[in-house]
């Protein structure tokens, strides 16, 4: 224990004394390692090429601009850890990160202290921004949203009236099924039904109640996780019933096709902030050179880490110009990135005052009848504000 | 609004009678156990869940290859009979039998080592499942002669293939249970020693042999119940025998605990009850109590009927052995 601390106070004074007037670095933290790497790589490298590209710009202002990637295996303690060792190298003046609201929410407490700040490009729980501190910032959609704009979807472009919901019963699952019931009525739809169940196995209850309700239901939203959306809708299709249905970003799992059976499981539409990369016709440059220089295909997150680490420069940038040319401190570059307005390869990307993206994308997918996950149909991409800010 | 109601009756009663069957075949198994040692074996919940997994696997292994799937499933009820039976008399040799060999009188303590076994089985499922498919969901595979379905009455039900299987299948092994216990010899020492365990063993009969046999059937029971609700309700998890497993205990005890037919009504009531206000609830309350509240109105009648009758439906009141 002794050792670690003096190897933490090591590491620290190492920091402090390497310290040089001309480096700014940049950190990533997302899983490399682990079941989740596939995806925290994405992260890693999709900020890297930005980084690589600013490069000269920055040489010009005088400055080396360098990335340092750490691994936070989508584990809490680990993400915190590596925020603290984040926070004592005075050169990194922003990070790019995480994958997982879970650890995301712990180690931005721990950027807050100096005021470091964190553009996110993934993490979707309210309380990333909602706890409103004012160095973390979201690129991305927001778990919570995304009730209203199934809703929308529902009722302008599928035109349907009278929606049966269902709900697993959890935080997720029901805020999810009331913020579409909401945005349904207002509208001028019906909640036929708002059901709350967490079953997991005998779903024949609610598909009676389904097929006696009055009037007939179009549409079925239910919102929850696969593993309980998969085994109702086969006992849904098994029985008869054809009516269409949707869900959330819990049921954006290929494991929702296997538990349902593909040919029960296609046509579901659902609604997610992680588009795929046929959603961003921008990307498609830069998809080249991503595959040029790393060897691989630039897939979501990739494309969402390439924007958040463009923000970050962007509002490094704006900081050396008002100092003066000189190094900014963390503080000037954080208030600086909550002011960045730019076109990114998602969009707009505007921060309101809580750090979220002033119009975040959405999208609605519908399941392939195909089988596979990769094959899911991009239906539409709707934009609309995080709540609070509209 | 009546209307509304009597339109989904069929349906809803004919769907109460698959859940009843399967609480019943697991109900047996508690029952049965109670009977002979007044034990709550509570790790019969996870006998159902292994025979539930052995059907998932022997349908993922051999739908390829056997083409019939009225054999396959053959194949995975006799199976998953077998496994959980073995499991539920190695549950008894190892865990029970020690306990009662060192005369242990206090009934807490083989109730605790049930909770305890139920803990293990659970955990040990799920690792050989995560070893061996890295899968937590496990999904029964599909098997087109028993996706099979009919209107009956005029689309007033729709039934499928494998409910009448599963109906079928539990009925034959509830009368074969009945008819083994009165009219066999092994039926007459399970009766001896559920009557009285230390005069059976006067009489010539092993007390620790039957209560094997005992475990056996009642573990097989479970598991060809556990096969068969894989093949109706689809998805299994390790933890999928507690709710089915509290259920078909509280069937037991509302039949009468230890009584076979009594055990047998009580699952049938109790899955009526539960697919009744599953449905109705919502309807009945406008909306106001959903769906999730019908195991609340299903056990507030269970309670009254208790209140009324503490020996069951079917039992008798017996004076405390002396």
């Amino acid at each position: 224990m002794r050792k670690i601390g003096l190897l933490v106070a090591g590491v620290a004074a190492l920091g402090m004394a390497l310290g040089q007037a001309n480096v700014i670095k940049i950190a990533t933290q997302s899983p490399l390692s682990g079941p989740q790497a596939a995806l925290g790589e994405q992260i890693k490298l999709g900020a890297e090429l930005a980084i690589e590209e600013a490069k000269a710009k920055f040489k010009a202002l005088g400055f080396d601009l360098v990335l340092v990637p750490y691994d936070d295996q989508a584990n809490p303690d680990v993400g915190v850890a590596n925020a603290n060792r984040i926070i004592n190298d005075p050169d990194i003046l922003g990070v790019v990160g995480h994958l997982n609201s879970g650890v995301a929410i712990p180690s931005s407490e721990v950027y807050a202290r100096v005021n470091l700040v964190m553009v996110s490009p993934a993490n979707t729980n309210p309380r990333v921004t909602d706890r409103k501190l004012p160095n973390v910032n979201r690129i991305c959609g927001r778990d919570d949203v995304q009730g209203p704009v199934g809703a929308e979807y529902a009722f302008n472009n599928l035109k349907v009236k009278n929606v049966f919901i269902i709900h697993d019963k959890t935080a997720y699952g029901q805020g999810l099924a009331e913020e579409f019931k909401k945005r349904l009525e207002a509208l001028g739809g019906k909640a036929v039904a708002f059901v709350g169940t967490e079953e997991t196995s005998n779903f024949v209850p609610i598909i009676n109640q389904i097929r006696g309700a009055r009037p007939v239901p179009e549409l079925i939203y239910f919102g929850g996780i696969y593993s309980q959306i998969g085994p109702f809708v086969k006992q849904l299709r098994e029985r008869g019933l054809k009516t269409r249905l949707m869900g959330g970003d819990g049921l954006d799992s290929s494991e929702f096709v296997r538990l349902a059976g593909k040919e029960n499981a296609a046509g579901t539409f659902y609604t997610t902030v992680a588009g795929p990369v046929s959603a961003f016709p921008k990307a498609k440059a830069v998809a080249q050179r991503f595959k040029q220089k790393f060897g691989k295909d630039l897939e979501g997150f990739g494309i969402y880490a390439y924007d958040s680490a463009n923000v970050i420069l962007a509002g490094l940038e704006a900081a050396i110009k008002a100092a003066g040319g000189k190094k900014p401190t963390r503080e000037q570059v954080a208030q600086a990135v909550r002011q960045v307005k730019m076109e990114g390869l998602t969009g707009t990307i505007e921060f309101d005052d809580k750090g979220d993206n002033k119009k975040a994308k959405y999208f609605i997918m519908q399941v392939a009848s195909t089988g596979k996950w990769d094959d899911n149909k991009l239906i539409r991409v709707i934009e609309m504000a995080a709540p609070g800010a509209r | 609004m009546l209307e509304h109601i009597l339109a989904l009756l069929p349906q809803v009663i004919f769907d109460g009678l698959i859940l009843g069957f399967v609480y019943a075949m697991v109900a047996l198994g508690y029952t049965m156990v109670y009977g002979v040692l007044e034990l709550i074996n509570f790790a019969h919940s996870e006998i159902f869940m292994i025979g539930a997994v052995v059907g998932v696997e022997v349908f993922r292994y051999l739908a390829p290859h056997v083409g019939n799937g009225f054999l396959l499933l053959l194949i995975a009820v006799l199976l998953g009979g077998v496994v959980a039976g073995i499991t539920a008399i190695l549950v008894e040799r190892f865990a029970y039998r020690p306990l009662r060999a060192r005369g242990t009188t206090n009934r807490l303590v083989p109730l605790i080592t049930a909770i305890g076994v139920s803990f293990i089985l659970q955990d040990l499922v799920r690792l050989v499942e995560g070893l061996w498919h890295n899968e937590f969901f496990l999904r029964m595979r599909t098997v087109e002669d028993l996706e099979g379905s009919v209107e009956l009455f005029g689309g007033a039900i729709f039934a499928q293939t494998k409910s009448f299987i599963l109906m079928g299948v539990s009925i034959l092994m509830l009368v074969g249970l009945t008819y083994l216990v009165n009219r066999t010899k092994l039926g007459v020492a399970i009766r001896a020693v559920a009557q009285d365990l230390h005069t059976a063993s006067l009489m010539g009969i092993d007390p620790d042999r039957i209560i094997s046999r005992t475990f056996l059937i009642g573990g097989s029971l479970g598991g060809v119940a556990g096969v068969l609700f894989a093949l109706q309700y689809t998805t299994i998890t390790p933890y999928v025998g507690f709710l089915p497993g509290i259920k078909a205990f509280t069937a037991a005890v509302l039949g009468g605990i230890g009584n076979i037919p009594g055990a047998m009504l009580g699952g049938l009531v109790l899955g009526q009850l539960e697919n009744f206000f599953g449905t109705y609830l919502p309807i009945l309350t406008s909306g106001n109590f959903g769906t999730e509240y019908k195991d609340v109105v299903a056990f507030l009648i269970l309670i009254f009927i208790l209140l009324v009758r503490p020996q069951g439906l079917l039992g008798q009141v017996v004076r405390e052995k002396v």
